[in-house]
């Protein structure tokens, strides 16, 4: 796979999974009548076989990939995150999380760069949704290599696992070399003056902004919380110590996500300044991909105020 | 609006128009299922339901609950054709801040659709629930719900079935749109629902199946279950997934997607003009 030229996650999904399913015939995938939206339709033709089509039934498909699971199969189960998390979360939380099923669940369209579809196709609380069950695992990837690569730890791991993926092509930011470690921070810029957390595909955006303020002569660094649970609490308070103020930035509302675990963490451990960038607890407008990051406030600009703010209440705190 | 055979028909054709130049213009969309349900809707608000778009929330009115929330093209055009909406709204279906969402919400336009859809499955058992709420608080209205086959599959349908029948909920109409089609493929090789009449049927429904795209009988199978009581009433309409459009006609690629300008023009062309309505008016250049 090409990852030169931009990309969107869920390709990077699909080819994942397509070798994948070449190197483990325990893999099997299925989907809930979303197979091409998902890219999963590589893998239904290639193996038809061990596709399984369950048409639009979203807690049958979850309910089915766990008792498959629980047979010894790594089932794969795809459909859209507002429909996997949301619309099938009981199933989620007791058939696969509860019993220790080890099924994967990906979903596409995460976030609220879906298209035009509405507001009842973003999907913003599907991080928190899951990271609230007890066991499952939280993956929400940067950009399409890392979607690969997750996709092979995840077939490694062994427990749930929910991994949210995007639908818009964006440039790779990872290189060839990064690992990818389930449970780990990934840092992606040094800095001292301020963290800017992200996961999906507003670590770019924090990146950007942390070149911005570089040129102001602050140190921000970067962090790709890929992880979202188990949380790297760690990783984490090593960052905030060094920083003393963070940024959150998340496709994702502001309660419960990223921006919730970070000031639970902070709050807990180490309180320090957190501003938090996300959706506000509202539903939305749907659109074009900048035009609905610029209405959720999702934009390289309002991640550098914030960072500029997180500095600003840090120094009022220390009397500076 | 009188609801003789030829002015529904002619309705129909406007909405079938009004859908590709919405779709087109918006530059995606859901063309094969909100063509093929162009007569149920043109039946449903040109002859069958009670309705007035000078008291758009009375209290005895007929509601539509949609339940398929993605062939909401359709209900935006027959909506601005009987001026619940202005006509040159539908040039902002599916843009940034309209109100014609790609999926409607009630919130967005009150008074004028009736539930907020999209997740499928989701209103039926909003419409039983508005009916059974008629039933008690004395409202004479009767409450039609559009389904479609796809959609089926979710359990939440089969739930909402058994209730109905159990409640003996008599003044809701629900009409499954039968494309045989769905996104990803046809319907009977995802999950097939045959024999459906005869599952309705075992359900507790009363079942009529009809040609959904001849205006005299949806007319005359929505006026008949309107007068069967006892229990709740399905209209199975056998239709096309985009119906009118040759090159669409049958097709599930076209459940979504968009249109060019040269497939817009075709499809227009196809679909020829009414005799009674005029096109909304698109700005730009390249507008059909
Ligand atoms: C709960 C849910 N799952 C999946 C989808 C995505 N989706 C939208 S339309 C559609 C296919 C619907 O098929 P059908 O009801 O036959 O409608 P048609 O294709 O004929 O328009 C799917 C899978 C959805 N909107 N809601």
């Amino acid at each position: 796979m090409n990852f030169d030229t931009p990309v969107s996650m869920r390709d990077g999904f699909g080819q994942a999974l397509l070798e994948l399913g070449e190197q483990n015939q325990r893999v099997v995938a299925l989907s809930a009548d979303v197979s091409e939206p998902t890219r999963v339709h590589w893998f239904a033709r290639k193996f038809p076989e061990r596709f399984f089509q369950m048409g639009i039934s979203e807690n049958e498909m979850i309910g089915t990939a766990s008792g498959m699971a629980l047979n010894g199969l790594i089932p794969f189960a795809t459909t859209f995150a507002i429909f996997a998390a949301s619309l099938a979360h009981q199933p989620m939380r007791v058939s696969a999380a509860y019993a220790r099923a080890n099924v994967k669940i990906v979903a596409s369209h995460g976030g609220v760069t879906i298209g035009a579809d509405g507001a009842t196709h973003q999907a913003y609380e599907d991080l928190g949704l899951m990271r609230l069950i007890p066991g499952m695992t939280v993956l929400a990837p940067c950009d399409a290599r890392q979607t690969y690569h997750a996709v092979f730890a995840a077939a490694e791991y062994d427990g749930p696992i929910y991994m949210r993926v995007g639908r818009v092509d964006e440039q790779v930011i990872t290189s060839e070399t990064d690992e990818f470690n389930i449970g780990k921070i990934q840092s992606l810029r040094e800095g001292s003056d301020v963290a800017i957390l992200a996961n999906g595909i507003m670590v770019s955006r924090a990146l950007e902004a942390a070149r911005i303020l570089a040129g102001e002569g602050m140190n921000a660094a970067v962090i790709n919380v890929h992880t979202l649970k188990p949380f790297d609490t760690e990783g984490v308070l090593h960052v905030l110590k060094t920083c003393g103020a963070a940024v959150t930035v998340e496709e994702h509302t502001v309660l419960g996500g990223l921006g919730g675990a970070v000031s639970e963490c902070s709050a807990r451990n180490y309180p320090v300044p957190v501003e938090s960038i996300g959706v506000q607890d509202v539903f939305g407008e749907s659109g074009d991909t900048e035009e609905v990051l610029g209405y959720y406030g999702l934009t390289v600009p309002r991640i550098a105020d914030a960072a500029r703010q997180a500095v600003a209440r840090k120094q009022s705190i220390s009397g500076k | 609006m009188e609801g003789m055979t030829e002015n529904l028909e002619d309705l129909a054709r406007q909405i079938r128009r009004d859908v590709i130049r919405m779709i087109y213009h918006a530059g995606s969309g859901h063309p094969g299922g909100s063509l093929g349900a162009a007569e149920l809707f043109a039946v449903l608000y040109g002859r069958i339901m009670r309705h007035d778009p000078n008291n758009p929330t009375d209290f005895h009115r007929d509601r539509l609950v949609l339940s398929n929330g993605h062939i909401c093209a359709s209900l935006y055009s027959v909506l601005a054709r009987f001026g619940y909406l202005p006509l040159g709204e539908l040039a902002s279906f599916r843009r940034f801040g309209t109100r014609l969402s790609g999926h409607p919400s009630r919130t967005k336009l009150p008074g004028i659709v009736e539930n907020s859809s999209g997740p499928l499955g989701q209103g039926v058992p909003v419409a039983k629930g508005i009916a059974q709420a008629n039933r008690l608080l004395g409202s004479e209205g009767h409450v039609y719900c559009i389904v479609g086959d796809g959609e089926i599959q979710e359990g939440i349908v089969w739930e909402s079935l058994l209730s109905a029948a159990q409640h003996h909920v008599d003044n809701l109409v629900l009409i499954v749109s039968y494309n045989r089609l769905q996104l990803d493929e046809a319907v009977a090789k995802v999950k097939s629902l045959e024999p459906l009449a005869d599952k309705f049927k075992s359900f507790g429904w009363h079942v009529q199946r009809i040609d959904g795209h001849r205006v005299d009988d949806i007319a005359g199978a929505l006026q008949q279950a309107r007068e069967v009581t006892g229990k709740p009433k399905a209209v199975i309409a056998d239709t096309v997934m985009g119906k009118g459009v040759p090159f669409m006609e049958d097709k599930f690629t076209w459940h979504g997607g968009s249109i060019s300008l040269q497939q817009a023009q075709e499809a227009l062309e196809s679909i020829g003009s009414s005799a009674k309505f005029d096109d909304f008016l698109i700005d730009g250049e390249q507008a059909v």
